[in-house]
């Protein structure tokens, strides 16, 4: 199927420490896939070792059935980083970043056409942010420059999304809004995997769920991941897990 | 004398053309890059990359190979080792540059103080705008040229890699390779502007207009344009300073750079420390019913 991301007992190391402990997750596209996990739980890193930023030091991953090399040069990738991971003074416009999810289908010098700037104006509609096109990118509440990371993702045509923590520090009508988007999104065949903390949004926001600490402990439907005592587990309540 | 014999009488020197000409041309070609160097936060680096490539510079004078290669072998080394010894030992990344460019530069310093002509080589410590040949003249143009057309090329990728890496990579392109591409014009540039300002001082063309333009907008193509501008003008003007005050030529450019951000950093419109106040006070001024 297209736009698969298949995980595949992957071990992931920092130096000393041990992020990802043998993780196995398939991710099927035209759902949306809430990840849950606390605060160093290696949500992130599951992130990163998708894309192929971080190397695991076993296990392997697919996309698209093939190597996420050849998915990203394809475009199939895109990634919406948590907030932390960006620096807002950049000087940079909401239709700036919109539009570097062009830059993979564009030539040498990244110059856009008319085409492109078709696709940027599209997607800032879908996200609503049509009037703040020209504003500096840190110049968004919490929830716009979310949406803005989104609609880059729109531009790219991405697809498989990877959105790490979208709806940290970001108020309801905004969360409202990329719920109504990831939805339409995964509606479309999309493949999108979505890390959170909030339980609250899931049921309406997810499809399914995979509950990360190191490892996977569950992934199936949403009611169910959200058991007591799946959480408990989760979110290290237990006895013995540190 | 009128202010325009002020202005022409040290241009009916060839000397005097030549400098200005060498000038502008490393002011604005260093002023493009630091565009990038600071969004990076790659400033320390600049300062390494351009001290470390002394010794290169020096050999490549010995063996009589251009200074540019020289330099680039030798920026890139301490990059490598710079990185080496930050993944492999507890040392951190601030320590690891310090030890790198300041181990390279001593050896600059002791291949120069055994090398005969210590005179030229001193001139590259210190700069020697004055003294540039018709030589050196085109062997700096041809360098800068090729920076100048890189940095506009790949100006949107290399925006990219400041701003979000992580995009970069997922999109198919390389952020080593750009990382990588951003550092060799570094080492590149360092060669055009030392002959300008010296080693030492190279830096300062590396960071000053890149963060005094970074303070007068919020558009990354305004910065490209601000910064070359405003670097030319100043460094047009320590030259004549230097003229006529016979002081130090690159110490000059480099103060007047630095005034030059003294006062955005002041009266900058929206990121100025006083600008800003002065904006708002307008803003409420105007919003006041009544007021004009
Ligand atoms: N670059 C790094 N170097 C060393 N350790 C790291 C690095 N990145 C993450 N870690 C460690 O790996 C573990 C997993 O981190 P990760 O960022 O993947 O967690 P997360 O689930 O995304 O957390 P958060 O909810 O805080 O974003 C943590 O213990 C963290 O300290
Ligand atoms: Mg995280």
């Amino acid at each position: 199927m297209t736009g698969t991301i298949e995980v595949d007992d992957v071990v992931v190391r920092y130096g000393e420490v041990l992020a990802l402990d043998g993780v196995s997750l398939s991710v099927r596209p035209g759902r949306v896939t809430g990840l849950i996990g606390m605060n160093g739980s290696g949500k992130s890193t599951l992130f990163k070792t998708i894309m192929g930023i971080v190397r695991p030091e076993q296990g392997r991953v697919l996309v698209d059935g093939g190597e996420p090399a050849a998915a990203r040069r394809r475009g199939l990738v895109g990634y919406v980083p948590q907030s932390e991971e960006v620096d807002w003074a950049f000087p940079v416009s909401v239709r700036d970043v919109v539009m570097m999810g062009r830059y993979g289908r564009l030539g040498l010098t990244r110059r856009a056409r008319p085409a492109d700037h078709a696709a940027v104006a599209d997607a800032l509609e879908r996200v609503e942010l049509t009037g703040y096109a020209d504003r500096q990118i840190g110049r968004l509440s919490g929830g716009q420059r979310k949406r803005a990371f989104v609609a880059r993702g729109i531009a790219q045509d991405a697809r498989v999304l990877l959105l790490d923590e979208p709806f940290a520090g970001v108020d309801k009508r905004s969360e409202a809004t990329i719920v109504r988007l990831l939805r339409e999104l995964a509606d479309d065949g999309r493949t999108v995997l979505v890390s959170t903390h909030d339980l609250h949004a899931l049921p309406r926001l997810a499809d399914e769920a995979a509950l990360l600490l190191r490892r996977v402990l569950f992934h199936g439907e949403v009611p169910e991941a959200l058991r007591p005592e799946n959480l408990a587990r989760t979110f290290g309540l237990e006895e013995g897990v540190a | 004398m009128s202010p325009l014999d002020l202005l022409l009488e040290p241009l009916q020197y060839d000397f005097m053309v030549r400098a200005i000409v060498t000038t502008v041309i490393a002011a604005v070609v260093c002023a493009l890059l630091s565009c990038w160097l600071v969004l990076v936060g790659w400033s320390l680096m600049g300062d390494a990359v351009s001290h470390a490539v002394l010794p290169g510079v020096v050999l490549a004078y010995v063996l009589g190979a251009p200074f540019a290669v020289g330099a680039l072998v030798f920026g890139f080394l301490a990059v490598a080792l710079i990185g080496a010894i930050r993944g492999t030992s507890r040392v951190k990344e601030d320590a690891a540059i310090g030890i790198v460019f300041t181990t390279l530069f001593a050896l600059g310093l002791v291949l120069i103080s055994v090398t005969p002509s210590q005179t030229d080589l001193n001139h590259i410590i210190f700069g020697n705008i004055l003294g540039v040949s018709e030589a050196d003249l085109v062997q700096i143009a041809v360098l800068a040229a090729i920076a100048f057309a890189v940095l506009v090329v790949k100006r949107r990728d290399l925006t990219l890699y400041a701003f979000d890496p992580m995009h970069a990579h997922a999109i198919g392109l390389s952020p080593r390779f750009l990382g990588a591409l951003l550092l060799g014009l570094l080492a590149l540039t360092a060669v055009v502007a030392l002959q300008v300002v010296g080693v030492i001082l190279v830096v300062a063309m590396l960071i000053i207009p890149g963060a005094t333009a970074y303070l007068l907008t919020d558009r990354f193509g305004r910065m490209l344009v601000i910064a070359p501008v405003m670097s030319a003008l100043c460094s047009v003007l320590g030259i004549y300073l230097s003229y006529w005050l016979d002081a130090a030529s690159g110490g000059l450019v480099v103060i007047v750079q630095g005034a030059a951000f003294a006062v955005v950093y002041l009266f900058a419109p929206r990121h100025g420390l006083l600008g800003k106040r002065l904006t708002a006070g307008r803003r409420r001024a105007a919003a006041r019913p009544g007021a004009l």
